[in-house]
């Protein structure tokens, strides 16, 4: 099928040439759809191959080693971490710590500056929609410390409650933790506002950005962000490599995470003196082909344009939502699109998810079906599972159109 | 022979000219390099107008931090406090007249790290005074 479309200057058909995965027939004559950038991205030629490179090149283990290998792969690890700065705008490299995925990003923020500053009675604001990822750290915590643990209410447009926030804020929370984009209903949650009223009254603010950074431009700064975690993965890069920005002084404070090799200043048999940020929390060899592989990533979204990516994923799920909205029986969740990323989380009336995914799958139609890893949203608007299409840069209109049309064979066969 | 062993490098390593301790002192600090154990002191007395007029190095560690340290100690004699807390890693790069990759750059800046963290007067040294 023809994928050239080309809106506004945006050439899909270049960008997807550069990823070698959407080339695939998932059977013979049927191409793959992939409409599941939410829970991982494909990755382009640029990021598979600079990996595949550092291996045959200049693999070595980093910070110890003197010989060429020692520093080629050290000045790599180091110079992803500065393009990672970048890429958000961090005042320093050393406000940077690479960790496994943003799961871990917040669990490294739960566990030192979390443990450190909060204590029984304290009060830590989530929202309702958030990933597993970031409830269940601070679930433990509260569980550990006796923390309270309050929520901003989704309303039914899939919008926070921004009224509600703000009286929840009166309790003095020490930390206000959200998704800046939320990976079902796809709302882009207006973080600037949010954590200028966090400051206001007094607490921390904690963004998770793993459905944000990759999808539009993120300035640390801008937001005036206390921390930021993000996933590799999700933004092109590979996985088992995520970020935790913080602010420096926070970072200073904060107690090491994980003990080991690489995050110590000095060791002796019964004590440590830990080292600087940001390998105070780096214990342990690192993801180093896969740093490598994130600033080959951040390269490469750089060379498309976060704007412009931004821009044709919203053209996407505009039209995503108006083919949608326009079958019979399919329910889509979430604000409408001036307030949303690429997702489109829907239900079709008597057809479990399950089964929706998997018949859109002998289309070559690569969707989501479940709770997304967010139970308690679900929850919320009574439904066990929702479908979700999800989209990205390489994503066209027609894939779209094939969407749609497998879900209409999908209610020709539950009849 | 690689230029990171230039003469002067070697020549520094081996017959340091400002090796020591000054007891007493007006200024003294000492950190580490984590990465490989490398162990610098550094030691300053100043003059009546606040200028170094002694200063030595301590420690421990290979040629590139030690030559670093004994260069860069002998350039602040005659220093103000103020110039020595303008001093950068260019400053040492010429010094030494090499180009370092980043692990043996960590050795070279151990000194200078030590040297603006005393001139600060600050508790700890960070990366922060040599990048």
């Amino acid at each position: 099928m023809p994928m050239a479309n080309n809106v506004n200057g945006f050439d899909v058909a270049r960008i997807r040439a550069d990823f070698p995965v959407l080339a695939r027939q998932i059977r013979p004559g049927v191409p793959l759809v992939y409409l599941d950038s939410t829970a991982t991205s494909q990755k382009p030629r640029a990021v598979i191959e600079t990996m595949d490179e550092f291996y045959r090149k200049s693999n070595a283990n980093i910070h110890r080693g003197i010989h060429t290998l020692a520093e080629e792969a050290t000045a790599g690890y180091e110079g992803a971490r500065r393009r990672v700065a970048q890429f958000i705008n961090a005042p320093s490299a050393r406000q940077v710590i690479f960790t496994r995925n943003t799961t871990e990003s917040i669990n490294l923020v739960a566990f030192t500056w979390g443990r450190a500053n909060l204590n029984a009675g304290d009060i830590v604001i989530l929202t309702e929609m958030e990933h597993h990822s970031n409830l269940v750290p601070w679930q433990m915590l509260a569980e550990e410390r006796g923390l309270r643990l309050e929520f901003i209410p989704v309303r039914e447009d899939g919008l926070l409650d921004m009224d509600a926030y703000r009286e929840l804020l009166e309790l003095e929370p020490c930390l206000v933790s959200f998704t800046h984009m939320s990976n079902v209903l796809g709302t882009i949650n207006p973080a600037r506002e949010m954590i200028a009223l966090a400051h206001q009254a007094g607490a921390l603010a904690l963004v998770d950005g793993a459905q944000s950074v990759p999808h539009f431009p993120v300035d640390v700064q801008e937001l005036d962000a206390d921390f930021l975690a993000f996933s590799a993965h999700k933004m092109c890069g590979p996985s088992g490599i995520g970020v935790l920005y913080g602010r420096k002084e926070l970072l200073e404070d904060m107690p090491p995470f994980l003990g080991g090799g690489d995050m110590i200043k000095r060791v002796y048999l019964r004590s440590f003196a830990p080292n600087e940020i940001p390998h105070k929390f780096e214990a342990g060899t690192p993801a180093i082909a896969e740093a490598v592989g994130l600033g080959a990533a951040i390269d490469y979204l750089e060379s498309v344009g976060m704007q412009a990516i931004a821009q044709h994923e919203h053209e996407i799920v505009a039209y995503a939502l108006e083919r949608l909205e326009e079958i019979p029986g399919v329910r889509v969740f979430g604000p409408s699109a001036e307030h949303k990323g690429g997702v489109a989380s829907f239900t079709l009336q008597g057809v479990h998810p399950h089964d929706i995914s998997q018949i859109l799958d002998s289309f070559g139609v690569a969707i989501r079906a479940g709770h997304h890893c967010a139970m308690p949203l679900h929850e919320k608007f009574g439904l066990p599972a929702t479908a979700r299409a999800s989209f990205y840069l390489y994503n066209t209109r027609e894939e779209i159109d094939r969407l749609v049309e497998a879900i209409y064979q999908v209610k020709e066969i539950f009849g | 022979m690689d230029d990171l062993y230039r003469e002067l490098i070697i020549d520094r390593y081996k017959n340091p000219h400002h090796r020591g301790v000054l007891e007493p002192n007006d200024i003294s600090f000492e950190d580490d390099n984590p990465l490989c154990g490398d162990h610098i002191r550094i030691d300053l007395r100043l003059d009546e107008a606040g200028r170094v007029s002694e200063a030595s190095f301590d420690g421990h560690g290979c040629a590139i931090s030690q030559a670093s340290a004994d260069l860069l100690v002998e350039s602040v004699l005659g220093k103000t406090l103020d110039e020595v807390r303008l001093l950068s890693k260019e400053d040492i790069l010429d010094m030494l007249g090499i180009e370092l990759g980043p692990v043996r750059l960590k050795c070279a800046l151990l000194s200078l790290k030590v040297l603006k963290a005393g001139a600060y007067g600050l508790g700890e040294a960070s990366d922060d005074l040599v990048e």
